[in-house]
């Protein structure tokens, strides 16, 4: 097969252009840097009339917005899902990993919940509070300065709360809850649920001239045409284009391996052209990988040669372990008070305006770690599967369910926005026996031996779900609300969702300061490779009970200060 | 994963592009595919447009069965001063989704058949050359599912006019009209300084006032944001 070579040498080689891509990208491109961004799907901009999904119409698709081709529907701006026509994955034995990819310019960053919260002192600790898991090679207090810097280059907003685990950073101000946000904000206060406003990087106030601020359309997983709310594509790589960088962008170029020299130093990459599948080489002194935690593994794996044997970066054979994901649970509910409300725009920004930290110890509960409750509900968009099942609800007070005509119409007007949900986000323990591999007997529609998943929760996450259903239950009673459905019991691990559902998967790459018992140092440096970095997820010790984004981007750009520092010192 | 997993992802469930369809026609002229899929602009990719486009060059439904859902929709939802399920382009939906979701079309089609079964034993005809007062007796005994049994244990009839009652009220009030009777105000742009003050009275509740002091001052939403060294905003 004839590989076709670009004669170019870069400085760093980006793979994968989402929230680890672009804050490499940004930093790299302006210390000078000549840099090749390599993405696998296709280039993307929310600001394009024809790729454009913010402010359509239900009736714009002719499946009314559902979630036919996209798993959250027609208007989430996510290019991909759970399964991706082509591109396989498998699972060892019964266990079960979903795996979310969204093949875009910008990644995952274009659909997320922008849920932006730094991770706190203990987080980076919690061996030595619990004795499991490991603890990072950092401290907060390394990854601080660069929280901070994030906050005001990025912007998000919150408050100041003093929360010894939950640190503050540099805010815009949140917007006022709505109707249902205060019916939580009352029922979590009775149950004792620590409450406050949410942590969203959303522009409430203009942080410069480049982007705009928040509308109030509620449509952030649509990503924003205005560039109020992050993805990397707005608020990172266009800004480094803008400022002059030496940025190539390679699109639709799905990476098969980082190709490795006689000394085993990474000299770039290969990748295949998705458009042709034609297969490319790109050279690059330093390769930076950010496709994601299992990607970034599976491309390691996939890197063998006779100086790397079990893959680049894997002597320690733990490329790929540890895989964990968040742990989710939830549970609806009806307020009866909110029938037959008044009706106003309360659509506000793209997601909850509060929510509620973890706020009790571990030490008096029969599970180790934290979740957070995300809360939703209001008088959102009609879009399919609005009007389903709408008079549901009568059995509550023993009126007929179903019929039809006019008292349909009655029915829909008196249920609309009485709905709110809570969703549990919580930490779950690293283990070595989670991990993914590559299954000897799968390519993908391209040649690229695929990922094989191992993965299985253990009492830790039980524990942690059931008490989740138990508080959800507590707080929706305390709000004047009807829980619906049965309570989630022991026959469904009380709810709790799948490994890789709540799409927050990290530690495949993990660091540490030890080579034999992790892969990257504390810059996200290859233990075995000096010149390849892993900036998405992969590198988290551990999970916390908050989202990753901010402190993927945090650590990308301390890495890149590194790799800038190096490049200073003729190292590379 | 987001708040997402709300009812309609629950229902739903992702489904690949790879469907046949087997009591489906081809022969749609490529003009009519053209006509009907320019109405339609919603960012989507060419691959889902190339998918939209094979959904739209096959016919599900035959004018007969076409005719039955019409009749049926409109039974569900009659017309008022907002508009009607022609207006809201709900047999047109139904016809989508039956190809969109392959789990759709059989149920479909043979509720059908298991409606004009019952309207032939009941009034020696077909559904849509009955009387109104003739339908409504039939629909009666779908409509109103046993409040003692789960939705899978339904009696089959009952279990058909619940997906039609779905299809139906999702179709209208996805729609323009539907969207209009509904009185949902949001999809534009706006600026949410929070919950106005009559509905915070009539339940009763108000804002705290520490909480209120954080939040945003709509007034200087444009204003560039400075910290001081703390993290204080002071603009």
């Amino acid at each position: 097969m004839q590989i076709k070579e670009n004669p170019k040498e870069y400085d760093v080689i980006i793979v994968g252009s989402g929230a680890g891509g672009g804050m490499a990208t940004k930093v790299l491109s302006e210390a000078g840097l000549s840099v090749a961004i390599v993405e696998a799907g296709p280039y993307y901009d929310p600001a394009n009339p024809d790729q454009m999904t913010q402010m359509k119409w239900p009736y714009d698709s002719p499946r009314r917005g559902a979630g036919t081709t996209r798993p959250f529907g027609d208007f989430d701006q996510a290019y991909g899902g759970w399964d991706i026509e082509g591109e396989p994955y498998s699972q060892v034995g019964d266990t079960q990993f979903r795996w979310f990819i969204s093949r875009m310019l910008g990644g995952r960053t274009k659909h997320w919940g922008r849920i932006s919260l730094r991770f706190g002192p203990d987080d980076f600790r919690k061996k030595s509070i619990d004795g499991l898991g490991e603890d990072w090679p950092i401290s907060y207090d390394d990854i601080k300065p660069y929280y901070d810097k994030v906050d005001k280059l990025i912007g998000v907003f919150g408050s100041k709360e003093n929360l010894p685990n939950d640190p503050d950073g540099f805010f815009l101000p949140p917007p006022k809850p709505r109707l249902h946000e205060l019916f939580y904000i009352k029922g979590a206060r009775k149950s004792n649920v620590k409450v406050m406003p949410s942590r969203l990087s959303i522009l409430t106030k203009r942080i410069n001239n480049d982007r705009g601020v928040c509308f109030y359309c509620n449509q952030c997983a649509r990503s924003c045409m205005s560039y109020a709310d992050f993805s990397s594509g707005s608020c990172l790589i266009f800004p480094a284009q803008k400022s002059g960088g030496q940025i190539d962008m390679f699109v639709n170029a799905m990476v098969r391996t980082v190709t490795t020299n006689e000394e085993g130093k990474a000299t770039g990459v290969s990748y295949i052209d998705k458009t042709d599948k034609t297969e490319h080489k790109l050279k690059g002194k330093v390769v930076v990988l950010a496709a994601s935690a299992c990607s970034s593994a599976r491309i390691l794996l996939n890197s063998k040669s006779k100086q790397h044997p079990n893959g680049l970066g894997n002597s320690s054979d733990i490329v790929g372990k540890y895989l964990h994901d968040s742990t989710g649970g939830g549970r609806m509910a009806f307020i009866p008070d909110l029938m037959d409300r008044k009706i106003y725009n309360e659509d506000g920004v793209g997601g909850m305006h509060v929510y509620s930290p973890w706020w009790l110890d571990n030490k008096k509960l029969n599970f180790p770690r934290g979740y957070h409750i995300e809360v939703w509900g209001g008088m959102g968009a009609p879009s399919y599967g609005t009007g389903f099942n709408v008079n549901d609800f009568n059995k509550f007070f023993g009126i007929p369910v179903g019929g039809y005509g006019d008292v349909l119409r009655k029915d829909m007007r008196k249920y609309y926005g009485s709905l709110v949900g809570m969703d549990g986000r919580g930490e779950s323990i690293a283990m070595k026996s989670n991990y993914c591999e590559i299954d000897p007997n799968q390519v993908d529609e391209f040649g690229v031996p695929t990922l094989r998943f191992n993965y299985k929760w253990s009492e830790h996450e039980v524990n942690q779900a059931k008490h989740m259903q138990d508080t959800f239950e507590e707080v929706i009673h305390n709000m004047g609300a009807t829980a619906l459905g049965n309570k989630a019991d022991k026959s469904s691990n009380f709810g709790l969702t799948k490994p890789g559902e709540i799409i927050h998967e990290v530690g495949t790459t993990r660091m540490g300061n030890d080579p034999k018992s992790s892969v990257v140092n504390e810059f996200e440096q290859l233990h075995d490779v000096s010149n390849v970095f892993v900036v998405d997820a992969g590198p988290f010790v551990s999970q916390a009970d908050k989202n990753p984004t901010w402190t993927i981007m945090a650590l990308a750009w301390r890495s890149s200060d590194y790799i800038i520092e190096q490049f200073k010192k003729q190292n590379f | 994963m987001d708040r997402r997993d709300s009812i309609k992802s629950i229902m739903l469930g992702s489904i690949g592009f790879g469907v046949l369809f087997e009591g489906c026609v081809t022969g749609i002229s490529s003009e009519d595919v053209k006509k009907t899929i320019s109405k339609f602009q919603y960012g989507r990719t060419d691959k889902e447009l190339a998918y939209d486009k094979k959904l739209f060059s096959i016919q599900c439904f035959s004018k007969k069965e076409m005719k039955s859902i019409t009749q049926l929709c409109n039974l569900i939802l009659p017309p008022n001063e907002f508009g009607s399920i022609e207006d809201a382009e709900v047999p047109e939906l139904i016809e989508f989704m039956a190809k969109d979701i392959p789990g759709y079309e059989i149920p479909i089609k043979d509720g059908l058949l298991m409606l004009d079964k019952i309207s032939k034993q009941k009034n020696s005809m077909v559904f849509i050359n009955c009387n109104e007062i003739e339908q409504k007796k039939i629909l009666d005994q779908m409509a109103f599912p046993d409040p003692n049994m789960s939705s899978s244990e339904q009696k089959e009839e009952v279990k058909w006019f619940s997906l039609m009652r779905n299809l139906t009220m999702t179709g209208y009030y996805t729609s323009k009209v539907g969207i209009e009777e509904l009185g949902y105000v949001g999809n534009t742009p706006n600026v949410w300084d929070g919950v106005p003050q009559d509905v915070l009275d009539q339940y009763g509740l108000s804002y705290d006032q520490d909480w209120i002091n954080k939040c945003i001052d709509q007034s200087k939403r444009n204003e560039t944001a400075v910290w001081d060294d703390q993290g204080n905003l002071i603009s």
